[in-house]
């Protein structure tokens, strides 16, 4: 799966699965700052990403986690294996 | 001098009206809010009706990105809610001293039931590490009153009742008491139940406590009529605003009503069966009466709890008659459950809204599917069609599986 594909599965469940505004979304935009994304939407988020792409993604891994862009390269990673 | 509490503000969201100009309208028409359920596929069940509000839309009062993390109960709640305080002509600021001073109480019989059997769903068929972080939030009855809190800036007493059917009668003598005492002048008052799926529906009818008119939904809720065979369930929810009366005229609000009398008893009998011969009830209802300080002659209405269930609807007339006497005979007893269905926690206070709009405007919604006359409920029922009559001073009646009796008295203002 190529970044772009990542990012634009990432936006989508953004907005599908945590019902955030897709106007707001950038890769630099920050969960907590700029999404209002509260700690229990961060493991909305985690279970959604692991569902999604098949991958999984420890707590510890998680809390490197603070924009979309980061999140796309976590996954990222994960594909590589 | 003792404070004294009035009611300034109504909302409400069930079956039969997504507003309380809908509702009271469909209530006045005698409409039936029955039907098939849509919820799930409910063919295989012994029951397979329900009185569910159709096309709900949540997020025409709630943020589509907090909406979704929310059971259905918490969203009619929020909905009855954000009409009410509106109606009240009530908002406060973040920083505003007087939200200090308004409070919630919210009843419910169950809490977020749906959510509750998705999440043990989910838990059995996935794994436990994909429940939901909002399972707990979604399923337990309080949040609904700490998201309004948050939402509407009210950081005064926040509380939930829990007593199966009588909840949110509960929630809103409670409320009353409350500003009584002095520690609040506003109180958002009222409950709500969001019970049709699956679970429920299996375990109320396991109980033998629904109807099972699935091949006639409308006329399945037939209170006190002879051929009643069970209740419907519905959900909904419903909100007053009820607020201590020299504030309310300090402030010029309009006033409904007064809410006069509370009162509760216990049946101490059986955890779903009413005591025969209705003592507990006839004692919760005398309990209100002496609270507003009137006779039973001087109530000119009855929204009574009537369930459409064999013993409740017998029990209550007797309960009636202990109290009320000679004048049982004339004092009019409707049902809106036989239109709305039986909005479990959220019933008593979708019927105290009744109550109120029918002192407000003099007229008494009827109890629809009234055809057959049965020996044990004698009384004047108001059958099938609205009665247009002054009320000065209107009593509901709401009784809970555990033996919760719980009366509420309104008075015109």
């Amino acid at each position: 799966m190529d970044r772009a594909t990542v990012e634009a599965k990432m936006t989508d469940l953004l907005v599908d699965e945590l019902g955030l505004d897709r106007g707001k979304i950038t890769m630099g935009a920050k969960f907590e700052e700029d999404l209002e994304v509260d700690s229990l939407g961060v493991v909305e988020l985690l279970m959604a990403l692991e569902d999604t792409f098949g991958v999984s993604i420890p707590d510890e891994e998680a809390e490197s986690i603070a924009t979309v862009g980061q999140a796309v390269d976590v996954v990222m990673q994960k594909l590589k294996g | 001098m003792a404070r004294r509490v009035v009611v300034t503000g109504l909302g409400t969201v069930n079956p039969i009206g997504k507003d309380v100009a809908s509702f009271w309208e469909a209530a006045r028409a005698g409409v039936s809010g029955v039907g098939r359920i849509t919820a799930f596929d409910a063919s295989a069940l012994k029951v397979s009706i329900a009185a569910e509000v159709p096309d709900f839309d949540p997020e025409e009062y709630i943020e589509r990105k907090e909406a979704r993390r929310l059971d259905r109960y918490d969203q009619f709640f929020w909905a009855a809610t954000h009409q009410a305080l509106a109606d009240a002509g009530i908002s406060y600021e973040p920083d505003d001293p007087a939200a200090l001073r308004a409070g919630v109480v919210v009843g419910s019989g169950i809490g977020g039931m749906i959510s509750f059997q998705e999440g043990i769903d989910t838990m059995r068929q996935r794994g436990h590490d994909r429940v939901s972080p909002l399972a707990i939030t979604q399923i337990i009855s309080n949040m609904a009153a700490g998201l309004v809190s948050i939402r509407y800036h009210l950081y005064g007493p926040n509380t939930c009742t829990v007593t199966a059917c009588a909840a949110s009668a509960n929630a809103i003598g409670d409320a009353a008491e409350i500003i009584k005492r002095g520690a609040a002048d506003v109180m958002v008052a009222g409950g709500g139940e969001a019970p049709v799926c699956e679970f429920a529906v299996a375990g109320f009818s396991q109980a033998r406590a629904l109807s099972t008119r699935n091949d006639d939904p409308e006329h399945a809720s037939r209170p006190f009529d002879a051929g009643r065979d069970g209740f419907v369930m519905g959900e909904g929810a419903a909100t007053l605003i009820l607020e201590e009366r020299e504030h309310a005229l300090g402030r010029g609000a309009k006033i409904y009503a007064e809410l006069t009398g509370y009162g509760m008893s216990a049946d101490g009998y059986h955890i779903t069966l009413p005591r025969p011969g209705g003592g507990g009830a006839a004692r919760a209802m005398q309990a209100a009466l002496d609270d507003a300080g009137i006779t039973a002659a001087a109530v000119d209405y009855i929204n009574a709890h009537g369930t459409s269930t064999l013993a409740n609807d017998s029990t209550e007339t007797a309960a009636i008659k202990t109290v009320f006497g000679e004048h049982a005979y004339k004092v009019p007893v409707s049902s809106t459950k036989s239109m709305t269905g039986h909005l479990l926690g959220g019933a008593g206070a979708l019927e105290s809204l009744v109550c109120i709009l029918a002192i407000r405007d003099g007229v008494i919604p009827p109890t629809i599917n009234y055809e057959t006359p049965d020996p044990e409920c004698d009384l004047d029922y108001v059958p099938n069609v609205a009665r247009t009559v002054p009320v000065k001073t209107a009593m509901t009646n709401s009784f809970g599986f555990g033996g919760h009796n719980v009366s509420l008295v309104f008075t015109a203002p």
